[in-house]
């Protein structure tokens, strides 16, 4: 088995499939903010340092930092 | 209590309550483009027919019913309680039509708590250059409400907007789906039981967020935590699956009344022009270069553009001083209008250019859209100094005033990391400091020397000064965090807002308002404190006042009038109560390199230390020789001698002392009382005093005793 990979750990200009969350407090503020189950995310930008990030999610950009990025589960696009 | 309907603005962050407010009211309530503008609640009128008046309440903005910071809390706590005094009559919800999903999620919840409403499409232009067509007449069949299009920022659509306003007005129709997710009805009629009838969603709200809700008493709350208890309700999971139920129906909806012009899966990804900024502005590298570009440029430019400005208005306030004098007679009373009061409020008017500078750069940073990349930039930098990316607001407004930006601090979901930016924002050189630093700067650094002929010298010693501000400041947050060894889950999930240009005519408007309110807040407490020290400088206990006289005149017997009557000045001020009060505190002061005179003036400064320079102009015209064809601050302190060198008193080490001291110092009455409202507790407050004050004074001796 292969653990599930997490927006953490995407790299600037990959995109993905979001397909569920790990942290139930987390998983209701990102989908009120449009991180939804289905839904594409492309890694946009990432800040000095390393952390936070943004992502473009439902057509806008969100930051949320590493270890928030590491509760959404996603099914990486091979592209 | 008014008759007038009440609506309430409601939306989420940065979709433009508050500009639709202000073009509703012809109100100008403070706007900008990041998330978190608007910290509290504000009322205006909206004249939305000849004769019929309405209240419009704008509040800060939400993703959900369920709030998750301070801010967020204040809207459900009126929109939950139907007995608050500003509890709507209806609801218009103002939607981001670029990210109609998201925006609807909102309007659905607030519907479903039985309030009328109202759907405002907002950004409608926004979201057809990105390809979206909204057919908003689909929209308003699908939801079953009024769907209003609107463009907040040009005040288009209000037409629209008071025409669905007075039809659901009149009905006072809500349509209402009931509960998202069934639950046990038992669990409902328990709640409606102990805490009255009410629509069922209501009261699931109050039973979820009780905690939150200050209608309710400790009883309350502990009823509820019983019937959570007794039901195994699990308010979490609830909140998520009605969020994931709200999402799929509104996807159908949206499906139905969008067009997506492209709507490929992979279609290559379109370049935007906030793309391509923001590849320059969150660049690893480019981003906190351009940062600190940024802030150079800002301070070089109050120090060096504004300075053709304030030789008018010091030179203008010169001549009406010169003027007054001569046409009045010269008495007491004249003296105080002249030196006291004219001076005064001549020492603040001098530094409005230099503080509508400020106000312009930071008006750019929140028009645009680029306070939210600093936050962002920041945040990792902030989070090791026990701060977070969204103290980055509160510390740059900190630079214009500390308690707007203490306020600011409402949408930091942390409370540890809220309460150690509120602690340290006051570190931040506000414009009350300026004109201290300026003129200070201007007696001990040399003028126009430049660096590779670029850089203005005293330019560099004000960023200086700011720069140690927020070092200060970042460094107290360090050994709060230290002290304060509290695990609480901080999260930085923001929206990043698309950039707009600024609008130069609001901005105007915006940078006029600072600025008057600065000069007329200022203003009132230098005229105060001017002329309660007029009187504290002009009287002595018994008749020492007198004495002096006498004895100056005995002692000195061969002087010439002129001189001695300036001897005589000196002598009583001296003498004076103002004078006995800065002796009192000149041993404390003494290790700072300050003499007495200088003590009056942190006295005056204690309560606001914009009062500084007024003060330093009332003592200096009254005890000293003063030549009054020059008689500007600058120069009068230039004049002073110090007595025991017979060299200028203003030398390096007392100008950096004064300058370090007022930098730290808490000289603020209404940022403690700001700090007081914002943590409901006096002991932060006291804290902030103690802490700041100390670090003053310890600062300020090291740079005495190692500069003299």
């Amino acid at each position: 088995m292969n653990t599930r990979k997490t927006v953490a750990d995407l790299k600037i200009g990959e995109r993905a499939e979001i397909i569920g969350f790990t942290d139930a407090l987390l998983s209701l503020k990102l989908l009120e903010m449009g991180c939804l189950p289905g839904s594409e995310v492309e890694m946009t930008h990432l800040a000095p340092f390393g952390d936070p990030m943004a992502i473009k999610v439902s057509g806008y950009t969100l930051t949320m930092r590493k270890e928030e990025a590491a509760t959404i589960q996603i099914l990486p696009k091979n592209n | 209590m008014s008759q007038r309907p009440k609506i309430a603005l409601i939306g989420n962050p940065n979709a433009g309550k508050s500009s639709l407010f202000n073009s509703l009211t012809g109100l100008r309530q403070k706007t900008g483009n990041f998330p978190g503008v608007t910290m509290d609640k504000h009322t205006g009128v909206w004249e939305i027919e000849s004769g019929q008046e309405i209240d419009i309440l704008d509040l800060p903005g939400i993703y959900s019913i369920y709030p998750k910071s301070l801010d967020e809390e204040l809207v459900i706590n009126i929109l939950g309680n139907p007995a608050h005094e500003d509890y709507p009559d209806m609801a218009i919800v103002v939607a981001d039509a670029s990210n109609l999903k998201r925006n609807l999620l909102l309007f659905s919840q607030v519907r479903d708590l039985g309030i009328p409403t109202v759907l405002a499409l907002n950004m409608i232009d926004v979201a057809e250059t990105e390809g979206y067509v909204i057919n908003s007449i689909k929209l308003a069949r699908e939801l079953n409400v009024e769907v209003a299009e609107i463009n907040a920022k040009k005040g288009i659509g209000v037409n629209g907007l008071r025409l669905a306003v007075s039809k659901t007005l009149a009905n006072r129709y809500a349509s209402n789906d009931g509960l998202p997710l069934p639950v046990d009805d038992q669990l409902i009629a328990g709640i409606q039981l102990k805490f009255g009838e009410a629509d069922p969603y209501r009261s699931l709200l109050w039973l979820m967020e009780h905690d939150r809700m200050k209608m309710f008493s400790v009883e309350q709350r502990d009823a509820f935590d019983a019937i959570q208890h007794e039901f195994h309700f699990n308010s979490e999971e609830y909140k998520t699956s009605e969020t994931v139920k709200r999402y799929e129906a509104l996807s159908e909806v949206v499906e139905r009344c969008v067009i997506n012009l492209n709507r490929q899966w992979d279609a290559p990804p379109v370049k935007t022009w906030t793309d391509r900024l923001d590849s320059v502005f969150l660049h690893a590298v480019g981003g906190y270069l351009f940062f600190f570009l940024l802030l150079f440029v800002m301070f070089q430019a109050v120090f060096t553009w504004a300075a053709y400005p304030m030789d008018g208005i010091d030179a203008g306030v010169a001549y009406l001083n010169d003027w007054l004098k001569t046409v009045l007679p010269a008495s007491a009373l004249t003296g105080l209008l002249t030196d006291g009061l004219v001076a005064g409020i001549g020492g603040v008017l001098i530094f409005v250019p230099q503080i509508a500078f400020l106000f312009f750069f930071i008006a750019m940073l929140e028009e645009t859209g680029y306070m939210s990349r600093v936050m962002f930039i920041m945040d990792k930098l902030m989070r090791r100094f026990g701060l977070n990316g969204k103290s980055v607001v509160p510390l740059i407004s900190g630079v214009a005033c500390a308690v707007p930006a203490i306020m600011s601090t409402r949408s930091i979901g942390s409370w540890k990391d809220r309460l150690i930016t509120i602690m340290v924002t006051p570190l931040m050189s506000c414009s009350a400091r300026l004109p201290i630093y300026t003129v200070l700067i201007s007696l001990v650094v040399p003028e126009k020397s430049t660096l590779f002929g670029l850089f203005n010298l005293q330019g560099l010693a004000l960023f200086g000064m700011y720069l140690l501000g927020f070092l200060m400041a970042i460094i107290s947050a360090w050994v709060m965090k230290q002290i304060l060894q509290v695990k609480e889950r901080s999260y930085f999930i923001m929206e990043l807002p698309t950039y707009k240009a600024p609008r130069f005519k609001h901005m105007a408007i915006s940078i006029l308002n600072s600025v008057k309110a600065f000069v007329f807040e200022a203003g009132k407490i230098i005229v105060a404190i001017s002329i309660v020290l007029w009187v504290l400088a002009s009287y002595g206990p018994g008749d020492s006042m007198k004495q002096v006289d006498l004895q100056v005149r005995q002692a000195n017997p061969t002087l010439a009038e002129d001189a001695l009557a300036n001897r005589i000045a000196a002598e009583k001020l001296e003498q004076s109560y103002a004078g006995h009060f800065g002796h009192f505190i000149e041993p404390v002061i003494k290790p700072l390199g300050y003499d007495w005179k200088i003590g009056i003036a942190l006295i005056t400064s204690f309560a606001a230390r914009e009062v500084f320079v007024g003060t330093m102009s009332t003592i200096y015209s009254l005890g000293g020789e003063v030549d009054d064809e020059n008689a500007t601050i600058k120069n009068r302190m230039r004049a002073e001698i110090n007595p025991a060198t017979g060299k200028p008193l203003y030398d390096a080490a007392l100008g950096f002392s004064l300058l370090i001291f007022y930098a730290f110092a808490m000289q603020c009455m209404s940022t403690l009382a700001t700090t007081y409202r914002e943590t409901k507790s006096w002991k932060y407050p006291a804290i902030q005093f103690f802490y700041m004050t100390a670090l003053a004074y310890l600062a300020a001796f090291v740079t005495y005793q190692v500069l003299a």
